[in-house]
């Protein structure tokens, strides 16, 4: 199993978040988490890549067989877990290839590997760029800064596409995004999957899964996953709302 | 565990770091006697075989600065120097002058090598002058010949007096007058080398130069004098690059320097300073008290300050320009980082004498451990100055909570037309922007110095590009931490 989580439970300033979460995630598959706002799917994002303040009070995360609570964010980052975030943020002055090239001369010297060269590295950038669609001017910005929504979500997409991890999570990175944005993040995705990697898409909505067609299909309700199914879960939920659900875990 | 402690504890790590450079290179060293009256200044100028003028200049100097209190005015707090116990003067004892690199003492090449700025390296990358200076007498001056076809000077301020004594006399204290203040006082008395510069009419310097300052001997104070001056319709960028060694004493440096411009002239003078701060507890460092100021003398002059602070305990540094030409424009960039105990307080004044003049001030203040980081600039405008503009922009990052960011900002105007613009932020570095960097796979120190470094990249962009390298480097080194 490539990512495995058992009994999760996470605290944020003494509140209780998650409550005894369960998944487990192969190589080559697609997972979806569906759930209201406010359930605590960032949460998870988090509890997975690491974030300060975000305590674990029990249960464990598995990732290629090594218990991960004791690294750091940047070295669970190195061994393949990537987020996309919800909210990405600025970095003033920090243009987008000076702080691609820090990150992926991170992963190489993680890995044992020298520093890109630097034509290589301009070479990897547009061909990535055209992947998701980017402006060439995009690259030349600061990280973020002045991006529009859309330009920062696909902006992640670029990231992940450069970064190449074995486990991508997508925090809702279909929010904000009109329909031709959703297609080239969906495309993207698409692109990138392999039988060896896998993903973990955070959405709130049917209809990003009807580009990135997944495995499984989660409900995440108070702190745990209460129901999973196939894709067609997804499309019973855009349908029915979470009513449904919450009445079927509460009796 | 909640989260700002975690931070805290994060900023904690990477903000207590030791220095870099600390290396003590053992040349044997040829001291003045501890103390200071007029028999050392005496003994300074013989030493230099001066001529009878300077040793007059020195002496009056020296007569004014008893007169002198030391300034207090400044948000500085260190222990009384007692000018009793410092040596005046100490020289490597290599008296030969040197014809190339093969000459110059192996531990000095060796301890340039330390630095990563070896006069090796530098020769090679082309297009940089260096002329270094250790411990108070200039050892190599490389590039004279390319200089001297274009007419410039360029060299030791020592070799100045013997060989250009009517330039240094006519402008020598003509922007800084030893009655300036405290520490321009005493330098005027004891000073004992640096670099003059002089560019002739309508020449634009082919190369940067640049100066190289280390404080090496213990207990010298080491005072400096630069010299620069650009005569009409020319341009010259400058560069100042210093590094000490570890020590445990606090050392005193008194630097003054000078800047000239004629009509239509350009100045670039451009610092990285990263002198030893003194140690995670506080324990040593070098106090820089340093008077620099430029005088845009003709219409249409410009000089430009760019400074990146990262060292010394103790920094009190105001690089200023006097914009007496009508149409002339004054500059400041400065990025002053501090971390554990170091002090800085720094900025500058623009003074507006002429019409139409200009000045752009821009401050980013960096403050990590329980370091205190302050900016002071007075924009004085007057009455004849009509049209007079100043922007200032000055910017605070904090690193943690046990550091502090001050600004003072003093605007006297005189003249109705003139328009000041003046804004100021203040800012945390976000955990969101660290938790990026490091989903990313960038460790914390790494990431600390990314971030830095865009926020202070308008100043940086300003260096020239080998500096604008090296001063980056060293924000992150003097941010850097001991985080596994
Ligand atoms: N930094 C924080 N401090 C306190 N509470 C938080 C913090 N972040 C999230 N929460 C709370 O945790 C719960 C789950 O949030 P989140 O994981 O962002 O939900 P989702 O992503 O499912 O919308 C919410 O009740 C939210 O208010
Ligand atoms: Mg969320």
């Amino acid at each position: 199993m490539l990512l495995n989580i058992k009994n999760l439970h996470v605290e944020i300033a003494g509140k209780q978040i998650l409550k005894g979460l369960n998944l487990g995630i192969n190589k080559g598959e697609v997972h979806a988490i569906m759930g209201p706002n406010g359930t605590g799917k960032s949460t998870l994002a988090a509890a997975i890549t690491g974030r300060d303040g975000y305590e674990i009070t029990e249960g464990e995360i598995w990732y290629k067989d090594i218990n991960i609570l004791d690294k750091s964010p940047d070295e669970r980052a190195n061994m393949g877990i990537f987020l996309s975030f919800q909210y990405p943020v600025e970095i003033p002055g920090v243009s987008m290839t000076n702080f691609m090239r820090t990150a992926l001369n991170a992963k190489r010297e993680f890995n044992g590997l020298p520093p890109i060269a630097a034509g290589e590295f301009l070479k990897l950038m547009e061909e990535k760029k055209k992947l998701v669609e980017i402006h060439s001017k995009l690259t030349n910005r600061s990280v973020n800064e002045g991006f529009s929504g859309g330009e920062k979500k696909r902006n992640e997409i670029f990231q992940m596409a450069m970064l190449e991890p074995a486990m991508a999570i997508l925090d809702e990175t279909d929010s904000g995004l009109d329909i031709d944005a959703l297609r080239v993040v969906a495309n993207g995705v698409n692109q990138l999957r392999t039988t060896e990697n896998a993903f973990l898409v955070i959405t709130h909505y049917q209809r990003l899964l009807d580009y990135i067609v997944p495995d499984f299909v989660h409900v995440l309700f108070d702190g745990r996953i209460i129901k999973t199914g196939g894709k067609n879960l997804a499309l019973e939920l855009e349908a029915k709302g979470y009513e449904w659900i919450k009445e079927q875990h509460l009796v | 565990m909640d989260e700002t402690s975690n931070n805290d504890n994060i900023i904690e790590q990477v903000t207590t770091s030791e220095y870099k450079y600390g290396f003590f290179t053992d040349i044997e060293t040829d001291f003045a006697p501890v103390g200071l009256n007029e028999d050392i200044i005496r003994f300074i100028s013989a030493k230099k075989e001066e001529p009878e003028w300077m040793l007059e200049f020195r002496l009056k100097a020296f007569r004014h600065w008893q007169t002198l209190e030391e300034p207090n005015w400044a948000h500085l707090n260190y222990p009384k120097i007692n000018y009793q116990d410092i040596i005046y003067y100490a020289a490597p004892k290599k008296k030969k002058q040197l014809a190339s690199l093969d000459e110059v003492d192996p531990e000095l090449l060796d301890t340039f090598n330390k630095l990563g700025i070896s006069l090796e390296e530098q020769k090679m990358l082309s297009g940089v002058a260096v002329d270094a200076v250790i411990d108070s007498v200039s050892v190599k001056t490389t590039f004279q010949d390319t200089l001297a076809k274009h007419g410039i000077i360029f060299c030791s301020f020592s070799e100045a007096v013997r060989n250009h004594p009517d330039l240094v006399r006519k402008y020598m204290g003509m922007v800084v007058p030893y009655t300036d203040n405290f520490f321009a006082a005493l330098n005027s008395a004891v000073f004992s080398d640096g670099s003059f510069c002089y560019i002739p009419e309508g020449v634009r310097c082919p190369l940067e130069l640049s100066t190289y300052f280390r404080i090496n001997a213990a207990n010298t104070g080491q005072f400096e004098r630069t010299l620069i001056v650009a005569d009409k319709g020319s341009y010259v960028s400058y560069l100042e690059g210093c590094t000490a060694p570890q020590r445990d004493e606090n050392q005193l440096h008194a630097a003054i320097v000078e800047i000239i411009a004629m009509d239509h002239a350009e100045v670039k003078y451009s610092t990285v300073q990263n002198w030893y701060p003194g140690d995670k507890e506080g324990q040593g460092g070098v106090y820089n008290f340093v008077t620099k100021r430029g005088l845009c003398k003709g219409v249409s002059s410009k000089i430009s300050w760019t400074q990146v602070e990262t060292g010394s305990a103790i920094t009190w540094k105001y690089p200023s320009c006097i914009l007496q030409g009508d149409n002339s424009i004054g500059e400041f960039y400065s990025v002053a980082v501090t971390n554990n105990f170091q002090q800085a307080d720094t900025g500058t004044k623009m003074v507006h004498i002429g019409k139409n003049t200009r000045s752009t001030i821009v401050s980013k203040g960096i403050s990590a451990g329980r370091s205190n980081n302050s900016y002071r600039g007075l924009v004085r405008i007057l009455p004849r100055a009509t049209n007079a503009r100043n922007f200032s922009q000055c910017d605070s990052l904090l690193l943690g909570d046990k550091c502090g960011a001050h600004t003072f900002p003093y605007i006297e105007a005189k003249n109705e037309t003139s328009i000041i613009e003046h804004e100021a932020t203040t800012s945390k570095i976000s955990e969101d922007q660290l938790f990026y960097c490091r989903q990313r796979g960038i460790d914390t120190e790494k990431a600390i110095g990314l971030i830095v470094n865009g926020y202070a990249k308008e100043v940086l962009n300003k260096l020239p590009m080998e500096f604008a390298v090296e001063a980056q480097k060293l924000l992150a080194i003097t941010l850097e931490g001991s985080v596994g």
